[in-house]
C-alpha cells in the first residue's frame, strides 16, 4: 500500500471524538519566488478538505495558500461510536487528490 | 457609505469576471470547483473577503468566541490558531488575517454533529490582527487578536 499523504490520530471520550489530521502537501501560495530561477513558483494548495463520518459529510474546509505547508487541523465530532468510519479527502488547485479512511478507536470513559 | 459602495462594486465586478471567464471557457471546470469561492479567497481587502465568502460584512463582536493564537509568533510560516465557538448552531468558522495579501485563510463548514472547535496553522506575512468569524443562524460574530511576527525571533 502506498503511503497516504494524510495522517489521522483520534481519541474518543464518551461520544465525542477529537480528530487530528496532518496532510503532507507543499501548500505553495503562488507568490513565492524560487531562489535559483528567480521565477514565481506556481501555486499548488489544497482547496477543499471534506470529512465524512459513516458516509455523512460532517465538515468541509475551504483553504487557500495561506494555510501552512503540511497543513494540520483539529476538529471535534460528536455522536461517535466504536467502529465508526471517518473518511478525509482533499483536492488541490491542480486537481490532485487523496483520501484516507479510518476506523475510530475504542472510546475512553468520561473522566469524572 | 462610500466605502460600502466601493466594496459592493468591487465584489460584484469580481464575481462577474469569474463568471465570464468560466462561460468563455478560459478556465477549465477542473480548476473551478463549484464550492470553492474564488472571489472570496482572492479578495485583497478584509471586508470584501468577508462579504464575498459569507454574504455580508456586518459582523457583531462576540465574547462567546475564543481565539487562541500566540502573542508573538517566531515563525510567520506556521502560526497555530485555535477557534472555539460557544455560540449555538455554529455553521461555519472562518479565519481572516487582516494584513495578508489575501486576507481570507480558511473557512470550515461544520455539520450538525461537529463541535465549534477547529485549529489549524496559517502563514502570516507580518504582524497582523487575526480575526475569527463565526456564522451561526445566519448571523456573523467575530473576535480578533493581534499576533506579532518576529522574523529572527528577537522581540519586536
Amino acid at each position: 500500500m502506498a503511503k497516504s499523504s494524510i495522517k489521522i490520530r483520534s481519541s474518543i471520550i464518551g461520544d465525542e471524538a477529537k480528530v487530528k489530521c496532518l496532510i503532507r502537501h507543499p501548500m505553495e501560495s503562488g507568490l513565492r519566488k524560487s531562489k535559483k530561477t528567480k521565477k514565481l513558483i506556481p501555486a499548488k494548495f489544497i482547496q477543499e478538505v471534506v470529512c465524512k463520518h459513516n458516509g455523512k459529510t460532517v465538515m468541509t474546509a475551504q483553504w487557500n495558500g495561506t494555510i501552512s505547508t503540511n497543513p494540520y487541523m483539529v476538529f471535534h465530532l460528536t455522536e461517535v461510536k466504536n467502529g465508526d468510519m471517518i473518511k478525509i479527502s482533499w483536492v488541490d488547485n491542480t486537481g490532485q487528490k487523496d483520501s484516507i479512511e479510518k476506523v475510530m478507536p475504542t472510546p475512553k470513559k468520561k473522566r469524572k | 457609505m462610500n466605502q460600502n459602495r466601493r466594496i459592493l462594486l468591487k465584489s460584484t465586478f469580481a464575481a462577474g469576471a469569474t463568471g465570464l471567464a468560466i462561460s468563455t471557457g478560459l478556465l477549465t471546470p477542473k480548476t473551478v470547483l463549484a464550492a470553492w469561492p474564488k472571489a472570496a479567497f482572492e479578495a485583497k481587502d478584509t471586508n470584501a473577503a468577508i462579504e464575498a465568502s459569507l454574504g455580508s460584512s456586518s459582523v457583531i463582536e462576540s465574547k462567546d468566541i475564543k481565539l487562541k493564537a500566540p502573542k508573538i509568533a517566531e515563525n510567520g510560516a506556521s502560526v497555530s490558531i485555535t477557534v472555539t465557538s460557544k455560540i449555538a448552531k455554529t455553521e461555519s468558522i472562518s479565519i481572516v488575517i487582516a494584513e495578508n495579501g489575501t486576507p481570507l485563510a480558511a473557512t470550515f463548514n461544520l455539520g450538525t454533529t461537529t463541535k465549534g472547535i477547529v485549529s489549524t496553522r496559517v502563514k502570516m506575512g507580518k504582524s497582523s490582527d487575526v480575526i475569527a468569524i463565526v456564522k451561526a443562524a445566519g448571523k456573523l460574530y467575530s473576535t480578533s487578536k493581534n499576533v506579532k511576527v518576529t522574523i529572527g525571533g528577537c522581540g519586536g
